[in-house]
């Protein structure tokens, strides 16, 4: 089961590393982290994403509620939630590929932000499985589209609609 | 102006100075640009500081290192318990100048975190340490790992190298609060000396509530240095929005508790140290003899319900009683009370209480469903719960009374019929008798100190054999005067803890069962009884071998004692204990068992510490003993006999 936790924490350091910590010591896997300060600069908001049934999701909240700064944790994937992943790839693209990358570029609604004679840099934001489908869609193009460079920002989500996170 | 409080004096006054004094000392004062500076001639007594202050509602000055000191005197801290050096000086000199809290030395910084660990355990109080940076702090991880995984409340200050050399390898530095962060419930840099006494006051608040913890307090020295000074108030609030561990449960948890409780046909409660830990022992008494069922309690919570009171069976799990273990497996319902189902108590968790319904009450959310799933879960204080619980019992049973005649007590006679079977067959022998000219049991040493104490002693244990047997064999039936450590199992912890008990209750019978294994692995700390004048007495179960270790090579590796025996060279420990200033005595027949242990617990060794070297037959092993990977009713029950289907 895939989980995207979404942690709010006080801003001070060493929060980051005990929440690291944390899953590197109870053997819990990481699959993105995104961090930054919030509106509220005391604040900082964590998105994670992890694995495991039910039981470890449970236990993985609880284990982070307990850090003394964390201030509250939520599964966004228990309920209705938005969840946007950017992704930046460079890609060598000479000829025919370069209408090709151009052309599934505009079909994900992808943004081509750095040109030169031969690359393209492709900006796309969506869902990670959205972001999975567009490298795995340039990458069938043939032979001549090379991904030379591939960066992902791991996840950010919301709950939809009232469902908010606060202190 | 005057100043009467504390009976101190004004002397004399020469211009901006002021002479003040009493019978013990005198010193002088001068006011400052609004703030006052003490200089003391002799004596070094903070209450005048403090005094002085309040009596000119003036705000006082402190440099860093005087701060925290000052702020641990306005917490109560009576010891610290630690080890000098090169990033700790201007703390050190801090403690130098004032009398309030006694710093004891010891001679390894582990050494003073399971001195401050035992004090903690037996007095209900936090253990403070202090040690230096590098390898100060990292000689104090294990105690601080020992006082984690048994959530003992302890704040450990750690020097640490000046701040504009943190990072660059400098001597003695170490990163201890990355070091030690998997071990601590919460840990502090300070980045600026002002916020000391905020650090302070939190550290405490985060060790001592909630379920308590180690928290450690990293202290760069140049925030520490007496040159600069900074205005002092620990009265002032903290905030602390992130942490508000729960207190009051669930009300309707609490009924459906119960509920189940009086329907029970074999309940059995399951009590942990978290009800030492919430000093709930009254309210546990009462509800256990209202519900009249049996108490089964693990390492951890031995003496919250009386051992000797006929509703105990003991101590549960891996070398718990055959009849608790039984229980445990035939109960339909397990009321666990601040325990948190530790592998050494379910063996195979799968099979664990088959038949049952389970009740958990925790402080710690994360402790509810982790190994064992529950049905009913309450999260909260353990005075609160079983309080509420009690309360809630009384209206449930008078509302069930009026329609139903049983009460809970023949409700659970056929229960008592099975248990009081079992104990029969197979409980813990506790009439063992000397064989005169045969080696010494363990389990009868352990008897014999029980009997020489009247039950009444506060006993530390070390790890292995020795202190399963003081587990089984010594009867707490008080909580707070069982010591050990339960979760890490740290060989090393004994004596040192008995110390720290020894200097949170004076006058105290304090005993240490050890082994000679554990026992070398803290000895160095004898000289620190001896500065102290610590009487503590050492009974140490000699067998010669590491005895646990050796005792699963017999048992799971066809008796192949790799490395678990050291006979040829062992020291001859009354000589070694003489030479720390101490007395020793061998004992090696069991007819002369009794005279040494009342000798050692004599009016003429009441103030000094004895070693107790108890030669005992190094072939004997711990049952019964849980069969790995079954059920709890699967035990060893002798070296030749097992129960259960496996």
């Amino acid at each position: 089961m895939r989980a995207i936790l979404a942690v709010l924490l006080e801003n001070e350091a060493g929060a980051l590393s005990r929440v690291v910590g944390l899953f590197a010591q109870r053997h819990y896997n990481i699959e993105t982290l995104t961090v930054a300060p919030t509106e509220d600069l005391t604040l900082s908001r964590l998105t994670l994403t992890t694995t495991g049934d039910e039981d470890r999701i449970a236990q993985i909240i609880k284990q982070l509620d307990k850090l003394v700064e964390v201030i509250s944790v939520i599964n966004l994937c228990s309920d209705e939630h938005v969840e946007r992943e950017l992704l930046l790839v460079k890609v060598r693209a000479e000829g025919e590929a370069r209408q090709e990358v151009k052309r599934s570029a505009d079909i994900f609604r992808g943004q081509i932000i750095d040109v030169t004679s031969d690359t393209y840099t492709v900006q796309l934001v969506g869902p990670s499985n959205k972001l999975d489908a567009f490298i795995l869609a340039i990458g069938e193009n043939g032979a001549e589209v090379t991904i030379l460079e591939v960066v992902r920002s791991g996840v950010s989500g919301m709950g939809r609609g009232n469902r908010v996170l606060s202190v | 102006m005057s100043i009467t409080a504390n009976k101190w004096q004004l002397n004399d006054e020469d211009g901006d100075f002021f002479y003040i004094g009493n019978s013990e000392c005198e010193g002088r004062f001068r006011r400052d640009d609004g703030y006052v500076h003490l200089v003391f001639r002799q004596g070094r007594k903070s209450a005048l500081l403090i005094q002085v202050f309040r009596d000119w509602n003036m705000t006082e000055m402190l440099s860093g290192g005087d701060m925290l000191i000052r702020s641990l005197q306005d917490e109560g801290v009576e010891y610290i318990f630690g080890y000098p050096g090169g990033s700790a000086l201007h703390i050190y000199d801090a403690i130098f100048r004032q009398q309030k809290i006694e710093h004891i030395l010891v001679r390894h910084e582990q050494a003073a975190t399971h001195m401050a660990d035992g004090y903690a355990r037996s007095t209900g109080q936090p253990g403070v340490v202090l040690v230096t940076s590098g390898p100060g702090a990292t000689n104090a991880i294990t105690g601080i790992a020992t006082a984690y995984m048994d959530s003992i409340p302890m704040v450990v200050i750690a020097g640490q190298v000046p701040r504009d050399l943190i990072g660059t390898d400098a001597f003695q530095e170490t990163d201890m609060v990355g070091i030690s962060r998997p071990v601590v419930k919460h840990s502090f840099m300070v980045r600026d000396a002002s916020e000391i006494p905020g650090i302070v006051k939190k550290a405490f608040h985060i060790a001592t509530t909630g379920r308590p913890g180690p928290v450690v307090i990293d202290v760069p020295k140049d925030t520490t240095d007496p040159a600069e000074t900074f205005e002092y108030d620990y009265s002032k609030p903290f905030s602390l929005r992130s942490y508000r561990p729960a207190y009051e449960g669930d009300m309707d948890q609490v009924k459906a508790a119960v509920a189940a409780i009086l329907e029970a046909k074999r309940p059995v409660f399951y009590v942990g140290g978290g009800v030492i830990q919430a000093n709930a022992k009254e309210s546990l008494r009462a509800l256990v003899r209202a519900v009249g069922a049996p108490v089964a309690s693990t390492l951890m919570g031995l003496g919250a319900y009386p051992g000797t009171d006929e509703l105990s069976l003991g101590m549960l799990g891996m070398h718990g009683t055959y009849e608790a273990n039984m229980a445990m497996d035939e109960t339909d319902l397990v009321i666990a009370l601040g325990a948190r189902f530790d592998d050494r108590v379910t063996n195979n968790p799968d099979k664990f209480s088959p038949k049952a319904k389970i009740i958990h009450m925790d402080i710690d959310p994360a402790s509810i469903n982790k190994i064992v799933d529950s049905q009913i879960a309450l999260v909260g204080d353990g005075q609160w719960v079983i309080e509420a619980i009690w309360s809630e019992y009384q209206t449930q049973l008078k509302q069930r009374s009026a329609h139903q005649t049983d009460s809970q007590a023949e409700q659970l006679s056929d229960w008592w019929q099975q248990l009081n079977g079992w104990r029969k067959d197979h409980g813990l022998n506790h009439n063992l008798k000397p064989e005169p000219g045969k080696a010494i049991l363990p389990q009868l040493a352990v008897q014999t100190l029980y009997r020489v104490t009247k039950g009444d002693a506060f006993v530390s244990s070390d790890v292995g054999q020795h202190q399963m047997f003081a587990a089984q064999y010594y009867h707490f039936d008080e909580p707070r005067r069982w010591i050990n450590s339960g979760g890490l199992g740290t060989m090393g912890f004994g004596l040192p803890a008995a110390m720290g008990v020894q200097m949170g209750s004076p006058g105290a019978v304090v005993a240490c069962v050890t082994g000679e294994g554990s026992f070398m692995m803290n000895m160095q700390e004898l000289s620190t009884c001896l500065q102290y004048g610590l009487p503590i007495k050492i009974i140490n179960l000699n067998n010669q071998a590491l005895g646990m270790v050796k005792q699963w090579q017999d048992m799971q590796y066809g008796g192949r004692h790799s490395q678990s025996s050291y006979s040829d060279s062992l020291p001859d420990f009354k000589t070694l204990v003489e030479a720390f200033g101490h007395v020793g005595i061998k004992v090696s027949d069991a007819s002369e068992l009794d005279a040494a242990m009342e000798w050692a617990f004599s009016e003429e060794n009441k103030n000094r510490l004895v070693f107790v070297d108890v030669w005992v037959d190094p072939h004997e092993h711990v049952y019964p003993m849980a069969i790995k990977g079954g059920a709890m009713r699967d035990m060893i029950l002798s070296k030749t006999q097992t129960s259960g289907g496996a």
